[in-house]
């Protein structure tokens, strides 16, 4: 209610708490946040990993490191838009495993079949996307359980076309979009083509969460009965995130096909990669706070972390413990952090009852589209 | 706010146990680590036993009896077992429990044996062939073997065994019905089976590998093991013999499990290859041996010395890239030679205890000669599968339908 008086402060934007203070204080606060303060670990874990190995620090190397890491950092930015709505996508993994090993079957050698195939593997994306989605908004099947079934019916279907073995790669030139890069670039020697696919979804990604899809999309994380309120068709959006999800999995999985080829074991616990990332970069289980790029951020730091293991001679059957340990030391820190920086630091002007800050998010919604008349969809639902 | 952080740790706890579910689907596909709980994994020191070691060291340069033309029939002399009781007209019915068909070795070989199985039934040997796949799980199996005793109206058993010490009773029990019980590929401790079907073993194939390698290799060079998983014997005995060699010959062997994923066999090496040269990849299985080589490629270092699996992909790749290689055969043919057995057996011929089929190699020089004869067979076919003279061939297996 006190939302709106809020508004007039600054002409065409409210003034958001954060935008306060200059760019480098903004920055400094920016970065105390869990969602920033995976960005300060990830470079800390690079530095490590330098430290540890010298010759990963050379440019080659690094941008070499950035492809690998693309697919899993672009299943995290899938991943986070149905976490941040307050979702979880368990078929992720699946997904890319189906998708690889359609790859391979379907394509073959034959060039001609890399563009029908790629739209086939896209349309199979949305598919599974709207299932996912409908099955949890419409039917009210906690999405927990109906990504799971999803992945069952899913490996179900990859174990009976393939029987669970590998059927050859497909033709080289659908492998070079996850394999391939530019060459001869001064520096780096090479830009590969999943870091330019990774920059490109994620300034996509970005633009996504600033528009009014974005908003709502956190704000009904944060409290999907006000944003239903507000007037959200909450299955459709909730929905979109679904689609969106499987789609950065098929992306994902169009990469791996590439980069290491078509096996049935290909995405195999990509979903908890997946979800250990977006929790590291900070972003909350259960919805309504955090950053896209944070969770692109988790899943670099998450895979520097392997690397530094791996450096140190750390055998790599400890992988799953460590990121089990990751997973809940991670929400411990980032649910503590959220609630110690909302406390103190909420002297705005809408008055310190901490009640009204979760309403914040949903208001800036309707006040983004710039529409003359901000605030007041709230009372038209 | 409450909610909140209650819903939030229920998703918690339920992603901390998914996680522990997916665990053990990584391992799923294999079969359970054999033996008492201390002893499955661990140093490959526990999985050495000198006297196997010696005895396959042996075997390697042995004479085997029957027609070098049909390997899957030759064995090496030792104990027979008189089958003269088995004797008896007629066509029989088999019964088949399968372990999985979820790597590209075990779906070639039962392609394989479908096709020999067709060959026997037009002879009027077996009436039918009953089959049960039990999806690498040694409960499955247990229970598929119960099935057949109690209800399959078997004349003949054949086992091919997930882990060893699990199915022990099983087969037991199978020999206790008086009827011919043969057990391929993995083994079983116990010699009631009328006869135990497999190529030379494990530490064989160690034994050729890694000789190849130090061969090959400086002393101090590094050689990255690409590992698929622990626990089953006929891989821990291949990776048991080699590392003992690599210590003996000062090359410098890092090991890691892969579990066959490609994306990890390139991280693998990868990170290696940041860490410094890697002169050697030796691998227990040759699943995932182009994702190792491509691992080079796309680094742009110098391609290794290495050992794979007579898989095509990995003959191709190894043609292609020119490299130094070998490729140890874990004779596919096999999967022939249980139904040939059973021929033998109710014809009352005898039949090898301990049946040895040979385990020969592929070098560089014989590779063109398999390449040729396994044109057109897809990149999971292995190049030892010993069905030329079978009437599918070569359509089935390069249409690869799994029966």
């Amino acid at each position: 209610m006190s939302a709106p008086t809020v508004v007039p402060v600054s002409g065409a934007r409210p003034p958001i708490p954060e935008h306060r203070g200059g760019p480098g204080r903004r920055l400094v606060e920016a970065l105390q946040t869990p969602g920033g303060g995976v960005f300060v670990l990830a470079a800390l874990l690079l530095v490590a990993v330098v430290v540890a190995n010298p010759s990963f620090g050379e440019p080659g190397s690094l941008i070499r490191f950035v492809g690998r890491t693309a697919p899993i950092a672009i299943a995290a930015m899938g991943q986070y838009f149905v976490i941040v709505s307050g979702e979880f996508d368990l078929s992720m993994g699946a997904v890319i495993t189906a998708q690889v090993v359609m790859a391979g079957n379907l394509i073959g050698q034959d060039d001609g079949k890399v563009v029908p195939v790629l739209l086939l593997m896209i349309g199979l994306g949305v598919l599974i996307g709207l299932v996912n989605g409908l099955l949890t908004t419409l039917l009210k099947v906690p999405s927990f359980i109906v990504t799971l079934g999803t992945m069952l019916a899913l490996s179900g279907l990859v174990l009976y076309l393939t029987g669970g073995a590998a059927t050859g790669n497909p033709a080289d030139s659908f492998r070079n979009i996850g394999r391939g890069g530019i060459q001869g670039v001064p520096v780096l020697e090479v830009i590969p083509y999943p870091a330019l696919i990774l920059l490109v979804l994620a300034v996509g990604a970005v633009v996504l969460m600033r528009r009014p899809f974005g908003r709502t999309l956190i704000a009904a994380g944060d409290n999907p009965e006000a944003a239903r309120l507000a007037g959200t068709t909450l299955w459709w959006l909730k929905t979109r995130a679904f689609v969106l999800s499987s789609l950065s999995a098929t992306v994902a999985g169009i990469i791996l096909v590439g980069y290491a080829g078509v096996h049935p074991s290909v995405g195999r616990g990509y979903e908890f990669t997946a979800i250990t990332a977006v929790v590291l970069g900070g972003v909350v289980l259960g919805g309504g706070r955090g950053w896209v790029l944070s969770a692109a951020a988790g899943a670099f730091a998450l895979e520097l972390l392997f690397s530094l293991l791996n450096f140190l001679g750390v055998e790599s059957t400890w992988r799953d413990t460590v990121q089990g340990v990751i997973i809940i030391a991670a929400v411990a820190v980032a649910g503590r952090a959220w609630s110690a920086g909302r406390r103190p630091a909420s002297r705005s002007p809408a008055g310190p009852d901490p009640a009204t800050s979760p309403a914040t998010s949903p208001a800036t919604s309707p006040a983004s589209p710039g529409t003359p008349v901000p605030g007041t969809t709230q009372g038209e639902s | 706010m409450r909610r909140k952080l209650i819903r939030g740790s229920v998703a918690v706890a339920a992603v901390v146990a998914l996680a522990a579910c997916s665990t053990d689907d990584v391992d799923d596909p294999a079969p359970q680590a054999e033996g008492s709980s201390e002893e499955t994994e661990g140093s490959s020191e526990e999985w050495f036993v000198q006297a196997d070691y010696d005895e396959q060291f042996e075997q390697r340069s042995a004479t085997f009896e029957g027609d070098p033309e049909q390997p899957w029939l030759q064995y090496i002399d030792g104990e027979m077992t008189d089958t003269s009781s088995f004797a008896a007209k007629g066509a029989k019915k088999v019964c088949f429990s399968n372990a999985s068909i979820d790597n590209p070795w075990r779906q070639t070989g039962w392609i394989t044996m479908n096709e020999q199985l067709k060959v026997l039934q037009d002879a009027g040997v077996i009436s039918e062939m009953e089959t049960r796949d039990a999806q690498a799980d040694d409960n499955t199996q247990l229970s598929d073997i119960d099935y057949f005793i109690s209800e399959g109206g078997c004349d003949a058993f054949v086992i091919s065994p997930n882990s060893t010490a699990a199915l022990t009773p099983g087969v037991e029990r199978a020999c206790e019905t008086g009827k011919p019980v043969i057990v391929f590929d993995r083994g079983v401790e116990t010699d009631c089976p009328t006869t135990f079907i497999h190529p030379i073993g494990g530490y064989a194939w160690g034994i050729d590998t890694a000789e190849f390698l130090s061969e090959n290799l400086e002393e101090g060079d590094k050689v990255v093991a690409l590992r698929i998983l622990p626990g089953v014997d006929v891989l821990e005995h291949r990776w048991a013999a080699a590392e003992k060699i690599f210590e003996e010959n000062g090359i410098d062997a890092v090991d890691y499990f892969t579990g066959a994923d490609p994306t990890e066999i390139k991280s693998i090496i990868s990170d290696e290859l940041a860490k410094g040269d890697v002169h050697g990849v030796w691998m227990d299985a040759g699943d995932g041996a182009v994702a190792a080589i491509e691992a080079f490629e796309d680094a742009g270092a110098d391609l290794p010395v290495m050992t794979g699996e007579d898989e095509m992909s990995f003959l191709r790749k190894w043609e292609e890239t020119g490299l130094t290689g070998l490729a140890p055969v874990y004779s596919n043919f096999q999967w022939r030679t249980p139904l040939l057995a059973v021929e033998k057996i109710f014809k009352g011929e005898e039949v090898p205890k301990e049946w040895v089929l040979p385990q020969v190699p592929i070098t560089e020089e014989e590779r063109a000669q398999f390449l040729e004869a396994n044109d057109g067979m897809p990149d999971g076919h292995y190049a030892k599968f010993g069905g030329e003279d079978l009437p599918g061939y070569p359509d089935v297996w390069q249409e690869r339908i799994i029966p």
